[in-house]
């Protein structure tokens, strides 16, 4: 044979580039290979603890994201009106200047007119460090219109929630059951997570109405009705305990279920719990038969016995349980139908459940010891896991139903052992642990402390003296006074509605809120543009935005800072936000600048370091007023949070030795590069399970900077706070409710997990299927429309209708149909997937844009036959007829409800494209080339 | 599969012109001088202007001389040899005929030889397509030739024999037809056996996996034409059988030959056309389609 | 080279997991661009920012739904890759006219020597899979090289020597190994997991094989299951009792 010679060695780049992805918040190690000094190919890093060398769809089609024609490519100042797209390119210095001569006065005069609020941001700690430092009380980002339920119930219940916050323990875990859990959150780590369990032969189970992604692997699928997820786990939770299959000894030990509650109804502590006089939870010892508080020396809480004292009974959380849960309401029997799940499944699956956390449970061979000094040679493992995500997260009763969850795998005792849920640091930090919301205005003065937090009862609530909302979005108000991402989702409404009050300038950096990070996309456009009649201002005087394409939102902002694309910038991924930590280890990354913008853009964080320093804000000016950080780099290295504490936990002192606390290293990030771009702790064997309770952990968390001392807590089967806005409601207290929220209040607020139906607020009898959107994976949290090789893999998104109601609804792929909510109405193409709940439609989110953003043509399936859903979308539910709007978002977190749609569906002629159109926005960076054929080296 | 004129010009054109080569090659009667030139011309403007507009179908068409090198194993390869060949033959034996006035009657024969050689190879570049049931059976052979020498004889005015070979043509062509709706069904390739998912139980295709189009279904998934095929059939053999037999059965004159000739190879495109539109690859089945 | 060697020293291939495979697109994407910048002409795409936008591609996933036969059974939805399957009997390679596609006879793997290659699109024609797509700026047949510039590459690191879709698939459900041998381990994998062929019937002999989904909704019917949650209680009371003596056991 003369085969060709083929060179089967060829060299494969100059340079390999170690940075972060971070294009979605799975926050992935990546080499990027250079030749020539362009981006050649982008691969996983090998060494990353969150990837270990795989890599998305999305991550490999990094160089389209880095070449896409739709970057912008210089300051603008908007010439035309907003939405049209009209724009003039300025210089920096100009940009810079008009923005200082904006925002100054206000900061002078009152800070809060300043709202700034970032999207899918990456530096929190540094955002809102900068708000915090301007002043003004109106700053956060998208957690409340994407999962803060999650995080906080989480929080409340055992100090930290899913993914970021923890994993399951993938060596050890055999059955593995995740809701709601749209292939996304988070990403590759869960995808390697099953893979890896698949291949040992253990059970995934997937709670979601759709049978796509995670959930088409899963051995076993449960098509649930959405938004019942909660009455399903209760359900278990009915089963569970009924039999008498779950932890005693776990809840007795680490879990407030045998604290004391006091039980007189009459009381104004009626349901708080039984405190020493230095706020420690008090439990019944079962070996002297003594109260005592919870962490003493060889305390054995008796999860049983009740305490009377000044005639007061004081019963254990416990008992409230059983009575609660034992109900009948929460039998299989009677939750089946409305769940869609029939009964004897409900009870395999418990009964399953049981199975594996209790017969199939095993010793791990670790010595350890507890907070009460107790030494236990070995660890038990219970080999059940959990995972859910916004699935469960995005309705009005997302908060009680994660909390709901959180009790189900505490009660399993499942959490932070061998094979079950495992915190990753920072976490676990119980809601004691993390701040409060502060709103404290001085002007020309920085907030009294950091803007959002946790809140524990009425008096942290963010009011005014009058009672109105401090916050412009009204987070940690009576109507969601557990708000602790804040609502950016009522940002524009509220500030167009100038309530509660006006504002002159929205800041935002990274929300497409014109577009698909909005409700009622159509009607906020409309707040964006509206001008008062009188003066012809803008409602909503000045809008400033960054990002780095151009997205939908650019149109309706008067001044654009164009941000540098990922390869482009420094940020880090800090452990004072959002660290890439894995449950065996604490670990940070950063990324850097490997490639060089070829455009007049900068990254907006630098932008803000020197806009920081025009406003002469402190934190940002040194002594002589000069300008603090150069960049954001500069600030990187050189910022310290507390003493020895900055936003790099490692490689810090003078010679890049110490962890976690130590010096300012100026070579840190050189450090850091030549490491990779991350840097990683392991925890030693013996603390890495039980953290919450493990003196080793704890021991080491404070050595780390993440605890300041060692602080043991329990789990909140029971959540004392909820407890106390419902004793406000029921009038105790001085910081009482309006009286329109006093129901709600006493009813939604319950300490112990609750589910209610959403159903009737959304009109459901009229409207009966259930509209739902899922991110695909190959643009997992963001969109890539400006990328031309993800736009083939979703250049449009049909609607997904299923079989049964395809047939009565007289559709065939390929037809359009109309869909209708008490909000509004669109046309689009639908396709048949028999895999899906019956009630239950669904498309991608976001496929759908805007004509002429994007810098896509006019004629890209984008536009002619993707759609949004958030036209049906409204952010006030329809009216019920009592003259008031109620938020369309989670009545204890305000989180956005996007999942409690509710619509109906008729054929409808085909129109030339999606319905509604929007007029077409003016381009302000052309059009991309024709074709593309991408070669770096020769 | 994509009825591109390319390939339908090429084996409508290429199979006529070399189906007029045939009958020349064989004829013991050679035509001679002006009226030979005019012979030779016509079978080689469709037989080189079918080969020429194949190479439309190339992506670069500048190597097309690469492609004579695999004769041992390609039928494509072959079919450019014996084409090439019987050009050559055919080519010398015209010289002979047009400007010497002599028959070098064998090179005649290999001509006549290769032309058949040649229609043979351009079919069985189709027939050998495991992956089209339609195409991959005697019948496909057969109609292509029979098309070729019924389309020659037309060509060369051999009115009995035309007549004759037009019939077999009809007859083997609706055989095709009847054998080709069924050849899919009857081939066993399913989706089941595409995916290999068939014992859990019916399969169906859910989403492609782009979602805009690309060079596969471009290629070979064109459902669009085949809602018109029993029309098309039925224009194909009035037009490229009946009428050309009808008017060759009246008294003939040279404009009614030319009638039956441009009535023959409307009929014969018209096929083509359905030969490839109807044609289903089995790739089809990945995208839910055929 | 057009005719197929007799016998190939390897059986190089790929063994991808139906059960394990979430159709993430990975694999789609890390291959355009490896195969972009690398073996033969680029990846080319048309109308790239426009309408019917389309591209080259070498591996793409399908997904299908399956409805098994039972009355109350879920559909089923499995994600399918697909790429070139470097078929033993390779009826793309014989086709050729020009000898532009050959099967390595050290390895078995299937190539387009692109500098052959006249762009007739017969290869394409002739494979049942649809593995090989004609780029349409270079007018050349394009094909997984199952990164044969990856793994022999003595410039990466030993373990980096896989195709880059294996390298990169987050869920592992992508294997790459010699299935000629069958001590290797993926001819173990495939053993132990009924591996499959695609269209055997189309005797082209695929090397790579695809492993079944595992028998899915098949959880225990309740009734097996019944003792885990046998009742200690019917309502509050009784658990309590039920609790207090527990306890006492610990």
């Amino acid at each position: 044979m003369n085969q060709p010679k083929i060179d089967l060695s060829p060299k494969v780049s100059d340079e390999i580039r170690k940075t972060t992805c971070y294009m979605c918040a799975c926050r992935c190690g990546i080499n990027v290979h250079m030749k020539e000094g362009k981006v050649a190919y982008i691969e996983g890093n090998r060494d990353h603890p969150v990837n270990k060398g795989v890599l998305c769809a999305k991550g490999s089609a990094g160089i389209m994201q880095v070449n896409a024609p739709s970057r912008l490519n210089a300051p603008m100042k908007r010439v035309g009106p907003r939405g049209s797209g009209e724009f003039e390119k300025i210089s920096w210095d100009e940009a810079l200047q008009i923005a200082t001569d904006w925002l100054e006065p206000i900061r002078k005069e009152n800070p809060e007119k300043l709202a700034f609020f970032t999207g899918r941001d990456q530096s929190q700690s540094f955002t809102s460090y900068w708000a915090q430092h301007f002043g003004t009380p109106n700053y956060a980002a998208h957690g409340g219109f994407c999962s803060v339920n999650m995080a906080a119930a989480g929080i409340y219940t055992m100090g930290g929630a899913f993914w970021e916050f923890g994993q399951p323990d993938w060596d050890h875990t055999k059955l593995f059951m995740l809701f709601g859990v749209a292939e996304d959150h988070d990403s590759n780590p869960i995808k390697m997570g099953i893979g890896k369990i698949k291949a040992r032969g253990a059970r995934v189970i997937g709670v979601n109405p759709i049978r796509t992604g995670y959930n088409a692997v899963a051995d076993d699928w449960v098509g649930i009705t959405p938004g019942t997820d909660g009455l399903f786990i209760l359900a278990m939770i009915h089963c569970l305990m009924k039999a008498g299959k779950i932890d005693l000894n776990y809840l007795a030990q680490y879990t407030n279920a045998p604290v004391l509650v006091n039980s007189d109804e009459k009381s104004p502590e009626f349901g708080l719990l039984m405190r020493d006089k230095d706020g420690k939870e008090l439990v019944i010892d079962r070996a002297t038969g003594k109260l005592t508080p919870f962490d003493q020396p060889g305390v054995k809480p008796d999860l049983s016995a009740t305490h009377r004292v000044a005639g007061i009974t004081h019963r254990p959380v416990f008992h409230m349980m059983a009575e609660r849960y034992l109900e009948d309401e929460y039998a299989p029997e009677a939750v089946a139908e409305r769940c869609g799940i029939p009964a004897k499944r409900i009870r395999a699956i418990a009964a399953e459940l049981a199975r594996v956390a209790f017969e199939e449970s095993f010793e791990l061979d670790q010595e350890w010891t507890d907070f009460r000094g107790e030494h236990h040679k070995t660890m038990t493992g219970r080999p059940v896991s959990f995972h859910a995500m916004r699935g469960i997260s995005a309705h009005a009763n997302g908060f009680q139903t994660c909390r709901a969850l959180h009790v189900l795998q505490i009660l399993l005792g499942t959490v932070e052992v061998p094979g079950g849920f495992r915190f990753k640091p920072p976490y676990p930090k119980p809601a004691t642990a993390h701040p409060k919301p502060h709103v404290g205005v001085t002007p020309g003065k920085p907030l009294d402390g950091p803007h959002l937090g946790f809140v524990h009862g009425p008096d942290d609530l963010a009011l005014k003296a009058d009672g109105t909302a401090a916050r412009i979005d009204k987070a940690f108000t009576w109507e969601n006074p557990m708000s602790s991402h804040g609502l950016m989702h009522m940002v524009i409404s509220n500030a167009h509605a100038g309530d509660p009050y006006k504002i002159d300038t929205l800041f935002m950096y990274m929300a497409n809120m014109s577009w698909n990070s909005s409700m009622n996309t159509r009607g906020v456009i409309e707040m964006l543009t509206d001008k008062n009649e009188e003066t012809g201002e803008y409602v909503i005087p000045r809008i400033i935005y960054s990002d780095a394409y151009s997205s939908e939102m650019v149109a309706y902002a008067d001044l654009i800072f164009p941000d540098a694309t990922y390869l482009e910038r420094h940020d880090c991924i800090s452990m004072l936000d959002r660290p890439i930590c894995e449950a065996d280890a604490a670990a940070d990354a950063i990324r850097w600048p490997v490639i060089e913008p070829d455009r007049d853009v900068r990254g907006f964080q630098s932008v803000l370091c020197e806009l920081g320093a025009r406003l002469n804000l402190p934190g940002f000016v040194n002594e002589d007023g000069s300008q603090k950080y150069a960049d954001y780099g500069d600030y990187i290295v050189n910022h310290i949070r507390k003493p020895g504490i900055g936003p790099l936990a490692g490689f810090r002192g003078e010679n890049g030795d110490k962890a976690g606390r130590g010096d300012v290293n100026p070579k840190q990030l050189d450090q850091y590069i030549e490491n990779g771009g991350f840097f990683v702790e392991h925890i030693q064997a013996g603390a890495n399970y039980y953290k919450p309770w493990n003196k080793a952990y704890q021991d080491w968390a404070v050595g780390m900077g993440l605890l300041d001392s060692p602080q043991p807590y329990l789990f909140n089967l029971y959540v004392e706070p909820m407890r106390k806005f419902q004793l406000a409601a029921e009038g105790h207290g001085d910081r009482q409710p309006p009286d329109h929220l006093r129901e709600r209040i006493k009813e939604k607020m319950d300490p112990l997990p609750i589910w209610y139906s959403n159903e009737d607020e959304n009109k459901g009898d009229e409207y009966p299927i259930t509209a739902l959107t899922q991110r695909p994976m190959a643009m997992y949290h963001s969109w890539g429309s400006q990328n031309a090789w993800l736009r083939q893999l979703h250049g449009h998104n049909p609607l997904y209708v299923p079989t049964k109601l395809m047939q009565t609804s007289g559709l065939k792929d390929g037809d359009w149909a109309k869909v209708t909510s008490p909000h509004g109405e669109i046309t689009v193409p639908v396709l048949e997937m028999a895999a899906l709940n019956e009630n239950t439609i669904w498309t991608w989110n976001a496929i759908g844009k805007r004509k002429g953003a994007w810098a896509l043509e006019e004629d890209a399936p984008e536009v002619t036959k993707g759609f949004l859903l958030n036209h049906l979308i409204h952010e006030l539910l329809p009216p019920k007829g009592d003259g008031l709007r109620w938020a369309n978002s989670d009545p204890i977190t305000g989180q956005a409800a996007w999942f409690d749609l509710k619509v109906k569906i008729e054929k409808a002629d085909p129109p030339s494209e999606s319905q509604p159109v929007l007029p077409a926005i003016k381009s302000p960076v052309g059009k991309g080339p024709k074709d593309l054929a991408w070669k770096v080296g020769k | 599969m994509h009825p591109a004129p390319s390939v339908i010009i090429f084996t409508t054109f290429s199979g006529l012109g070399f189906g007029l080569l045939f009958w020349l090659g064989i004829d013991p009667t050679p035509p001679k001088g002006w009226v030979a030139f005019v012979f030779w011309l016509i079978a080689y403007a469709m037989a080189v202007g079918g080969l020429l507009s194949s190479t439309f179908h190339l992506g670069r068409p500048e190597r097309f001389l690469k492609a004579f090198s695999q004769w041992r194993s390609s039928w494509l390869s072959r079919e450019g040899i014996a084409a090439v060949a019987t050009l050559v033959a055919m080519g010398l034996y015209g010289l002979g005929l047009v400007f010497f006035g002599t028959a070098w009657q064998p090179l005649g024969w290999l001509g006549a030889l290769g032309a058949l050689a040649t229609v043979f190879t351009t079919s069985m570049i189709y027939t050998q397509m495991k992956t089209i049931p339609r195409w991959n059976m005697n019948l496909t052979p057969a109609m292509f030739m029979s098309y070729a020498l019924a389309g020659g004889a037309l060509l060369k005015g051999n009115i009995t024999m035309a007549i004759v070979l037009l019939a077999i043509a009809g007859v083997v062509q609706v055989l095709t037809w009847i054998t080709g709706d069924k050849a899919f069904e009857n081939s066993g390739t399913t989706m089941a056996t595409a995916t290999g998912l068939g014992n859990i139980g019916s399969v169906r295709a859910f989403e492609p996996p782009h979602t805009g189009t690309n060079y596969l279904m471009r290629e070979f998934i064109h459902v669009v034409g085949r809602k018109h095929s029993q029309k098309l059939r039925i224009i194909g053999v009035a037009l490229g059988i009946i009428i050309p037999v009808v008017l060759l059965l009246l008294p003939i004159g040279h404009w009614i030959a030319l009638i039956a000739v441009a009535s023959h190879i409307a009929g014969v495109l018209a096929s083509r056309w359905l030969f490839f539109a109807e044609a289903e690859h089995v790739v089809g089945l990945y995208y839910g389609k055929r | 080279m057009t005719t197929l060697p007799n016998l190939t020293q390897k059986k190089l291939g790929l063994v991808i997991d139906l059960d394990t495979c979430v159709g993430c697109h990975a694999c789609v994407i890390s291959c355009k661009g490896w195969n972009t910048e690398n073996y033969g002409a680029p990846l080319s795409d048309q109308n790239a920012y426009g309408a019917d936008n389309s591209g080259t591609f070498l591996n793409r996933v399908h997904s299908f739904e399956v409805q098994p036969t039972g009355d109350e059974a879920a559909a089923q939805l499995i994600h399918f890759p697909k790429s070139c399957l470097h078929c033993e009997d390779a009826p793309c390679v014989t086709v050729c006219p020009t000898g532009a596609s050959y099967k390595r006879e050290e390895d078995g793997i299937v190539l387009v020597n692109e500098q052959d290659c006249i762009g007739c699109g017969l290869c394409a024609w002739a494979c049942p899979y649809g593995a090989r797509e004609l780029d349409q700026a270079e007018g050349v047949m394009k094909k997984c090289t199952l990164c044969v510039d990856r793994i022999y590459n003595e410039n990466l690191e030993e373990v980096d020597r896989v195709p880059t879709c294996v390298r990169t698939c987050p869920s592992g459900a992508r294997h790459f190994g010699d299935l000629g041998d069958e001590n290797s381990d993926v001819s173990k994998l495939v053993a132990e997991r009924g591996g499959m062929d695609l269209m055997p019937e189309q005797g082209t002999k695929p090397v790579n094989k695809y492993l079944p989904p595992r028998p899915k909704d098949e959880l225990p019917e309740f009734d097996v299951l019944a003792p885990f949650l046998e009742p200690v209680a019917q309502e509050a009371k009784g658990f309590l009792g039920w609790l207090d003596k527990t306890l006492e056991k610990l």
